[in-house]
Formats: C-alpha cells, structure tokens, sequence
C-alpha cells in the first residue's frame, strides 16, 4: 500500500485477522470489545455468536483440531476472559494452536479494578504458550502477526492477545509487518524443526539393531502432519504401531500394525507391547503419566528415542537414549533416509517376526470385550458405540468428553484417518465435546460430525447447541447416559469400596426434551430394538441438530484399566479375561 | 549466617544454582520466569535485574537452591518462553559473584572508631554518620559480605539490605593474557 492510511485500533484488529485468512470466529461482545464489533459488521470473517464464552474457546478448539489452523475466539474483558482460561489450558495441554482476543478497560483505567476489569495477562499467563498486553494502536499487526505465528510454529499453543478499549479506539497508520520483522521481533524464538543428524542416524541404527521396537504415536505427529511418512516407516520395518489418545487416527486401526492405545484404558496389547519392548520410538508423545503408569516400572527394557518438537520434553518423564528435537514429519523423512543408507550399505533389519507373532498373540486373546446386556437389561455403551460406529458416514468426526464414554470411544471406535478424533486429553475438560464439535463441523461442514458424550459432560455446556441451531451449524450429539459421573462412580466402586459419594446424577434432565427446546431433534434410545432406527434418522437429518440419548447400564466399568499409580504390569484385565492373564508374559 | 551455602534449608548436599538470564527489555518478563519456579512451590533465592549492555535486553541473575534434575527441567522451560533468548547456568567454581550490602548499624560515639577500622579492614565505606548510628556500604564476593554482615550484629543492626547477586563466568586461565607464572611447563 503505497499511501498511509488510517485506521482505528478495532479496524487494524478485524483487517489483521483478515490477513491471516481467518475465515472464521468464535465469541460473545461485551463492554470493552465493543470497538472491535463494530468493523466485524463490513468484513469477510464469519463470528459465531456463542452462548457461554467457554463455548468459543473449545468451538476455535474444535476447529482447530480438524483442519491444523489456529482456532480464533473474541470475547470481552473481565468475567468473558475468565471464563476462557479453561479452553486456553486445554489448548495448551494439548497444544491446539489458537489465538483468543480479549477486551481489557481502556489503559487508563488498567489496575483500578475497574468494572469488569481482571489481569488477564497475569491469569492466563502459565496457561498460554505467549500472551501479550497491547498498550498503542499501531502495535497491533504485529502483536496478530507474533500471536499467529506463535500459535502455530514450533509446538503448537494457544497465544492471548489483550486489547485495551482505548487501544482499540485509537487511530493508527496501517501497516503490516513482513515476514523478516516478525522473525526480527522474537529474538527468543526460534523453534527447531530439523533433527540433528547424527541423532538421527544414531537412531536408525538402533531400529535396525532392535528386537522388540514399539512405534509409541503421540499428538505430535497429527499436529506435524506426520501421518503418512510415520506409516511408511511402520511399514517398510513391519514395526508394530501404538497410537494414544491424542493420536488416535494417526495411523490406521485397520492396520495390521496398529494395536490400539496404550496406558491407563488402552488396549492389554499397546500396554504390554511397550512393557516388554526393547526399543520405543516416541514419536511426538510426552510420556504422560496416564500412559506410563508408574514411571520406574514402565517399559524397563527398552531404551528410548524420542523425537519431539519441544526441547522440555526430553528427559521430562523418562531419559531418553537418543533424544531428536524436531518437527516429527521432517525428522521421519530423515529418519527413514538413514535407514534406508544403512540397509543400502549391508546393515540388515533384524528379524522382528517372532516379536510381532508374540504382539499378535497378545491381540488375538485379550481383544476388547464387554458382556452383553441380557433381555430387558440396559443397554452397553460399548454397545451402543459399535451401532454409532458402523453407521458413521465415511470421514466422520468424532468428539468426545471427558471420562468414561470417552475411553469407550476411543477403545471402540476404528479410527482409520487423521483428524477424526477430536478430544480434551490432557486437561481432561468436562463439558468439552458439544462446543467442539460445532467448531469441528464449522470447519468440515461437508463432514458428518459426531459427539460422544456422558450425561455429565452435556449438562456442562448443552446451551451451545443453541448457538448451533441459531448458526445452522448442525452436529450430532449422542449421549450415553449412565445417570452417573461414571467415572469417578468407577473408581468409587473400584477403590473406595464402594462408597458412592456424590456421584449420582439421578436427577437428570429430559434430554429429549431440552434438544427440543435448543432446536434440535431428540431421540431416546431404551432398548436394543430401538437402536438401529434411532442411529439411522439421526444420520439422516441434515437440517436440524440431533441429540440422541441412550439409557445405558449404570454400573458399567472401562477395562482394561491400569490403577492409577500402578505399573502397566498390572493391569486390570476384562474379568472375563483375567483367567487368561498368563498369556500376557 | 545467610548464605546460601551455610543455611541450606533441605540439609543435604544441594549447591546452589546461578542462572544468568538474558530477556528481552519488556513488561511481563520477570513474572514469567519467577512464575516457572513459583509454580514447583521452589523460592528464588537472590534476584537480580538490570539493562544489558544492548537496553533491548535486560540480564536476570537468578539464585537457586535446587537439585539439578528439576533446574534441568526448569531452565529447559525457561528457554522455552517467547522473551528469553539466552540462559547460561553459571559454575558457581568458576564464576565471579558479587553483592553490594547497605547496614545501618547503632553506635555510640566510643564505639564509632572500632566500627571503622572493621570498615577499612573490609574495605567497606561509610556512607553516613548519625550521633548515635552509622550507615556503611560494602560490596564483594558473598562470603565477605556474610562476614561482615556478622561482625556487625554485634554492635546491632539496625536496618540493612543486600541486592540480588550479580555474576559472571571467570575468564578462562588460557584467555588471561601473559598469564604465564606459575605454569609448570
């Protein structure tokens, strides 16, 4: 642009998310984001007026997740901000790429406890990967510009941005940094992406060396696109793959490498296949104790590659033989290039047959089980997400919540393409499912997107199927309602010898009733006659969200199940599989 | 006494930890680092913050009494904030430290010459004399100033204030110039 040109702070704001391609939005105005509303009226980006501000967190989540863009919400100062803490946590366990903007009182005011005025830099500063205070108009391209950037390079994060009302209204002359002063700008960042070579040869020679290896697959490689070159790798040394609960997807369940998840519901195969291997290659995972179990007793014999973006997390959990910081897609390309060289060179694979038949075995006896429901019984849950599962469109997205449908989910679900499963690991959000699958379907609105969800999660964040109905943003929602916070209730029974304390959710609502009162259609489902039908007019409304409630069993528990603090070794078996626990060694 | 050495609060053989932080110059900065320790429920010892050489940037030297796993894990997070550019863990062996202490101590007018001599002998300075107290500065290394700071509980401190420590590696015995003497060969 050739002549200056002047604009205000909110006109500098909404034309710089323009600038980024950001197509669409996810927020709530209010007293100090007014400014920036005004300009949203004339541009191209879309905003989804939401119910709840939480909603617009997990919605730029729910979005984010599926398409690997950063998820954009808007909300206002104070309350509005403190409300989108929660997202912005689980954007940054997860590490989901998103950019939140939050009204803060005008800059004279900042520190008065004026009305609705919080610090919200300071509250959300441990729960961002970057946060930033904007104090003039004219240093708000490139605060978008860092934010973005920030967000979405090296290991994804949520960035905040805090916009001050007079900033806002303030005038600026327009202009938008390049590329060169973004970089110039953040002297303290600069992400690594290519792994050291020498770690990476030193890595394929141990492959090659390898007995036992195991793939363990975390989130890092969805977020690195890694999917197709980590499944070449699989392939060319028949490796066996396991994929946690944030990487579910990222290569194939039909695979017959693929053996499920691992750690504290994971599958009996996935959790002993890394106890007894004698080499994990951690792709993009971060040894998380759901996965581990009890850290001194997991995976004893095997020595460690781990190949992770973020320089913090080696050595975090568990020291690592060869440790590789990198982005995983770049790091397996080169990884299967120095594989490739040796074997070129006369190094030979090591035959790792009598492994995978061991593996096999494994899969063979301890497949996932449950007891069927007898006449007149409850339904199964398990039951229920097979019927769901095997009359999903092709490409469905799954989203989950937090707890026990959501092990179940993951557990019984094939997930056979990446970016279909979008769930809260590692903050473990309650409430997460129905506001992310409007932000996944706003995203793949040609995608049939599915949401799995516990009675207790839905009652968390059931308005927002509002905000879908009013935006025509239309999701499916089946709830498998077990009356109970059914996990805790699992624990309670498993733990506290029973003693059931707070964990009964009796009182529920009518769920058809308050779809119904949302503008969505709603189904109960009571009985296994009425599934089939239930699952197949709930695939068939395209115009209207759904919510479907299955009346399932109560006292239903997810096995397999590691106790929390236990070694993986001990794994708690289906109990119609505990007999068979030898053919575990 | 209160050096970090002497008064080790977890009784076992931890050595304490100088971190030296370069940050760019910017608000926000020091609660983002402090907050990383803050967060273990770990104390930072001595803290101190001033404009490097180049105003963009601000030098943090930060004390520590940690055990080196958790600083690995920590530093490691450090590094990974948007605003720091450098850190370098300083060899507490192989540094240099420093520490400037201000003490007003009560004296009567008898006394007042004995406080000087101490004065001299540590080559502190007097800054004020009051009829019946007298304000001294003393910079140096930590042990001196723990030293001093303990003589001068005698006669009774009244007030004092030690800054945060201040370090930076030693020059490397090769990098001293013509430094030849005492090399056996």
């Amino acid at each position: 642009m050739s002549t200056k040109e002047t604009l205000t702070g909110a006109e500098a704001l909404i034309r710089s998310l323009e600038m980024e391609n950001v197509e669409i939005m996810f927020g709530l105005p209010g007293g100090c984001i007014l400014p920036a509303y005004d300009p949203l009226l004339k541009s191209s980006i879309r905003h989804v007026l939401v119910r709840h501000e939480q909603g617009a967190g997990h919605m730029a989540q729910g979005y984010a997740h599926v398409t690997g863009r950063p998820g954009v919400a808007m909300v206002t100062s104070g309350p509005a901000a403190t409300n989108m803490v929660t997202p912005l946590c689980d954007a940054f366990m997860d590490s989901i790429p998103m950019v939140c903007i939050t009204g803060q009182v005008s800059t004279s005011a900042i520190g008065t406890d004026a009305f609705q005025e919080c610090d919200t830099v300071g509250i959300t500063r441990s729960v961002t990967k970057h946060n930033e205070l904007v104090m003039r108009a004219e240093d708000i391209p490139m605060a978008v510009r860092q934010a973005f950037y920030i967000a979405t390079t090296g290991r994804p994060g949520p960035v905040l941005i805090d916009m001050p009302k007079d900033v806002l209204q303030n005038t600026m002359t327009w202009h938008w940094p390049t590329d060169e002063e973004v970089v110039d700008s953040l002297p303290g960042y600069r992400p690594n992406v290519k792994g050291h070579p020498k770690m990476i040869k030193e890595a394929a020679k141990l492959i090659l060396a390898s007995e036992k290896p195991v793939l363990y697959l975390g989130g890092g490689v969805l977020k690195a696109r890694a999917a197709e070159v980590v499944k070449e790798l699989a392939e060319l040394l028949q490796i066996p793959v396991v994929t946690t609960l944030m990487a579910r997807g990222a290569f194939p369940d039909n695979h017959p490498l693929c053996y499920g998840m691992p750690g504290m519901h994971g599958t009996a195969t996935a959790i002993t296949a890394m106890q007894k291997s004698d080499l994990l290659i951690a792709l993009g995972s971060r040894f998380d104790d759901r996965v581990t179990g009890k850290v001194n007793s997991f995976a004893q014999d095997a020595k460690i590659i781990h190949v992770d973006i973020d320089p913090a997390e080696q050595g975090k959990v568990r020291k690592p033989d060869v440790p590789i910081v990198g982005d995983c897609r770049q790091v397996v390309e080169e990884l299967l290039k120095a594989i490739k060289e040796l074997m070129a060179e006369g190094v030979s694979a090591t035959d790792i047959t009598p492994w995978r038949s061991r593996v096999n075995g494994w899969k063979e006896q301890f497949p996932l089980t449950y007891d069927m429901s007898g006449p007149g019984d409850k339904l199964k849950p398990q039951f229920c997400l097979e019927k769901l599962r095997d009359a999903a469109p092709e490409g469905t997205i799954v989203v989950s919540g937090v707890g026990q449908h959501q092990m179940w989910t993951s557990l019984f679900w094939e997930f056979n393409e990446p970016y279909t499963w979008v769930n809260s690991g590692g903050l473990g959000t309650m409430g997460f499912s129905v506001p992310a699958a409007i932000g996944a379907k706003a995203a793949k609105p040609e995608r049939t997107v599915w949401a799995i969800d516990g009675d207790g999660c839905f009652q968390m964040t059931a308005q927002e199927l509002v905000t879908a109905t009013t935006e025509g943003i239309h999701v499916k929602i089946a709830i498998l309602n077990n009356t109970y916070l059914g996990m805790v209730r699992q624990w309670q029974e498993m733990f506290y010898g029973e003693r059931y304390s707070e964990v009964d959710l009796a009182g529920c609502p009518d769920f058809v009733k308050w779809a119904e009162a949302m503008g969505c259609v709603g189904i109960r489902v009571e009985s296994v006659d009425e599934i089939d039908e239930a699952i197949a007019l709930a695939n068939s409304i395209n115009d209207r969200s759904v919510v479907v409630e299955f009346r399932v069993e109560e006292f239903e528990k997810v096995f397999p199940m590691v106790p929390a603090g236990a070694s993986n070794d001990e794994v708690l078996l289906h109990p119609n599989q505990e007999s068979r626990r030898e053919f575990l060694k | 006494m209160s050096s970090i050495n002497s008064n080790n609060p977890y009784g076992d053989s931890r050595q304490h930890h100088i971190l030296s932080v370069m940050v760019q110059n910017r608000p926000g900065v020091l609660a983002r680092v402090s907050g990383l320790f803050a967060r273990r429920g770990y104390n930072i010892y001595s803290l101190a913050v001033a404009p490097s050489d180049d105003p963009n940037y601000s030098r943090i030297t930060i004390v520590v009494d940690i055990s080196a796993t958790p600083l690995e894990q920590i530093v490691k997070q450090l590094f990974k904030l948007i605003d720091v550019v450098r850190i370098t863990e300083l060899d507490p062996r192989k540094s240099v430290e420093r520490e400037l202490m201000i003490a007003t101590v009560r004296v009567d007018g008898e006394r007042r010459g004995q406080i000087s001599e101490l004065a001299n002998l540590f080559e502190a300075k007097v800054l004020a004399v009051g009829a019946d107290a007298v304000t001294i500065s003393i910079d140096g290394n930590p042990e001196k100033i723990d030293d001093f700071e303990e003589l001068l509980r005698g006669y009774g401190i009244v007030e004092s204030q030690r800054t945060g420590r201040v370090a930076l590696p030693k020059l490397e015995r090769e990098a001293r110039k013509g430094a030849t003497k005492g090399k056996a060969s």
